[in-house]
């Protein structure tokens, strides 16, 4: 193009013109690699951060944080509205213990689950990638490790966080420190036992459909159905004044287990109708015994199914 | 370089054995009901090697018990020197691999989607990212690489999962069916791709394929599988050279030069105006030579032609007809030259001897 004498003078064709090295774009061709191969461990650990980060939109599309932050915030205002009150109001404790917190925002907790569970694993399924990751240095046991990990701290994230508030505004309220610390740590056992159960059961019924849909409303119906089913029968209960019942009812559903757990074995206040938690040491252990089984049966459930779904 | 390459990138230094990337010894795999493989025993050396087998074969098996998530039921396999049975792990460090299936998932972009398949590879960040933007340059992924890859082509699907298979820099790659749902250009380009998987990055390559033609043009060595046992497997030179055929054309005389080729030893099939000639070695082009020097006629082209790999399946006696094709004389001029994988598509499986294959090696025979 700056060569305006090649037309004008007709003649053995210029060879191609010595384009200046700016021009070039230079091929540097296949490099190998040579740097760690950091192994199963660390893919693990990857798998894991990134279900975790994926649980609240992180690193996906910004439509897909709307929903996980909404719930987040939900869990987390009134939280903050209580401790603002307790603060301005100079109350002498909490207006709801931190055992109690979760049960009763247990609504959004089962919608943070029922949303972030399919998105999980259902994913994975419904595009096939599994095969990419077992063909990898990872094993099945460390796909179904990771994936339940990031699920539990997730919604570990989810149920700790408003207790954390709950906790700093207590202090900040002046309230008594040793009654606190010991409410906020039982608290945090709490959640923890009920984020790896409603993980587990989340991820379960999740990973048997592809149809991330259908692993919604599965999920949904199942903690709500579950729980109507509980407290209506509960309410029956209470009416012919059967307190014993009462207490063993709670072992068939998701959230009054962890309610009648932490009644027997943390001292809290039971939310069953007339504080009725589990009835006797027999129960209290059943209760324990109940979910540590539902998580283990969760646990290997997942890993038969990925057996099978391998490398379909 | 392709060979110096080749041994280099097989692990032969690293294990002390013979250069075999694959290596399995009367290997099977028996279902309830079916069985998948059946005693199945080829070595595969560095290179690609094309793996050829209807639906059904065992093809997928295979590539299962290579990547230790199956078992063998009896048998053992050895991959880079290593036994399938109890270093699964690592070999899957090692090799990569793309599923014939769809695996994407639409609303992450490649570049993410990669950089997490090279860290669950065990790459550490920063490496992954700088072999995700190279490897997805290789594969000829530039802009569209930060958008999300539901929007993508089918082309542009098949280079990402390809991109997967080679991020951690495998020593070895296992393809199945890399060019199912492409249009024939994006075969061609795909298949390009794989030959330089290993010409430039010098990665072996096994391809599967139930296509046994376009395997013809990109393979080193094909081995052919059906209902789970070995059927063959050699270089696609030794394949193809047994299949070959010579097409001459001449000026005049045809019938005269038919017969002294005859008389010479050579089994020659007149087709319209051409003689297709059967090569035997070598020699056969210096005889053909000489009768048309003898003759004294003009020659107006020599071209190879190859029977598909195909009758070696179908037919016991795969040099008894290769004229039957649909070789309509006239239109067997200069329009074989742009050589269409549709039709190769076309004529797979059904035994079809002999279309125009692949005429670019026959350019150079010209010469001659």
């Amino acid at each position: 193009m700056t060569q305006p004498d090649v037309a004008a003078v007709p003649g053995p064709p210029p060879g191609p013109p010595a384009a200046s090295p700016t021009d070039v774009i230079h091929n540097i061709g296949y490099r190998k690699y040579d740097g760690p191969r950091l192994g199963r461990g660390y893919a693990r650990k990857s798998l894991y951060s990134q279900s975790l980060r994926g649980a609240y939109g992180l690193g996906r599309s910004a439509k897909s944080k709307v929903l996980p932050m909404i719930l987040l915030g939900a869990m987390c205002a009134p939280a903050l509205i209580m401790v603002a009150v307790a603060v301005f109001t100079h109350m002498t404790k909490l207006p709801v213990a931190y055992t109690r917190y979760a049960v009763l925002l247990q609504a959004v907790i089962t919608l943070f689950v029922a949303s972030q569970a399919p998105q999980s694993v259902s994913r994975d399924l419904r595009f096939k990638t599994t095969p990419l990751y077992f063909s990898r240095p990872i094993e099945r046991v460390d796909y179904v490790v990771a994936k339940f990990a990031a699920l539990a701290t997730a919604l570990f994230l989810l149920t700790a966080l408003p207790l954390v508030i709950l906790y700093i505004g207590a202090l900040l309220a002046k309230l008594d420190f040793g009654d606190q610390t010991a409410g906020f740590a039982k608290g945090l056992v709490s959640v923890v036992l009920l984020s790896v159960l409603f993980a587990g059961i989340g991820l379960v019924i999740a990973a048997v459909t592809p149809r991330r849909g259908f692993g919604v409303a599965a999920i949904i119906a199942l903690f709500v159905i579950t729980y109507g089913a509980v407290s209506s029968v509960q309410g029956v209960a209470m009416s012919q004044e059967k307190y014993d019942v009462i207490g063993w009812l709670g072992l068939f559903s998701p959230i009054t287990l962890i309610d009648g757990f932490q009644t027997w074995f943390l001292g809290a206040t039971s939310a069953f109708p007339n504080a009725s938690g589990p009835p006797n040491v027999a129960a209290g252990l059943v209760y324990l015994l109940v979910i540590a089984g539902i998580i283990a049966g969760c646990f290997g459930l997942l890993m038969r199914r990925y057996r099978k779904v391998g490398m379909a | 370089m392709r060979d110096s390459r080749g041994t280099h990138g097989c692990g032969a230094d690293h294990y002390g054995r013979p250069v075999t990337v694959i290596a399995t010894e009367s290997l099977s795999k028996r279902y309830p009901r079916v069985t998948a493989l059946d005693r199945l025993t080829v070595d595969v050396n560095p290179g690609v090697t094309g793996l050829v087998g209807a639906n059904g074969a065992g093809k997928s098996t295979l590539i299962k018990i290579l990547l230790g998530l199956s078992p063998a039921t009896e048998g053992r396999a050895r991959v880079l020197g290593l036994d399938v049975a109890t270093d699964g792990a690592e070999i899957r460090g090692l090799v990569g691999y793309m599923p014939e299936h769809d695996c994407l998932p639409p609303d992450v972009s490649a570049t993410e989607f990669v950089v997490h398949m090279a860290r669950m590879s065990g790459l550490p960040p920063t490496a992954a990212r700088e072999r995700t933007a190279d490897t997805l340059r290789h594969v000829g992924l530039y802009e569209e690489r930060y958008r999300p890859m539901g929007g993508y082509s089918t082309g542009m699907k098949q280079r990402v999962k390809l991109a997967q298979a080679l991020v951690h820099d495998p020593k070895l790659v296992l393809l199945d069916e890399p060019t199912n749902g492409l249009d024939p250009a994006g075969r061609d380009e795909m298949l390009g791709l794989i030959r330089r998987v290993h010409t430039d990055f010098g990665i072996s390559v096994l391809v599967t394929s139930h296509l046994l033609g376009e395997l013809e043009r990109t393979s080193d060595h094909i081995v052919v599988i059906d209902g789970g046992k070995l059927l063959r497997a050699s270089s696609t030179r030794d394949f193809t050279q047994e299949t070959a055929s010579l097409a001459v054309e001449v000026t005049d005389r045809e019938q005269d030069l038919l017969v002294m080729l005859g008389a010479a030893g050579l089994t020659v099939q007149s087709s319209g105006h051409l003689l297709l000639v059967d090569m035997a070695d070598e020699e056969s082009y210096d005889l053909v030579r000489d009768a048309v020097a003898q003759l004294g006629v003009g020659l107006v082209r020599m071209e190879q032609r190859r029977h598909r790999i195909a009758e070696l399946f179908t037919d016991d006696n795969p040099y008894g007809h290769p004229e039957d094709g649909p070789e309509g004389g006239p239109d067997d001029g200069p329009g074989d030259g742009p050589d269409s994988p549709a039709g190769d598509r076309a004529e797979e499986k059904s035994g079809t001897p002999a279309a125009p294959g692949t005429s670019q090696e026959g350019d150079g025979r010209d010469a001659a």
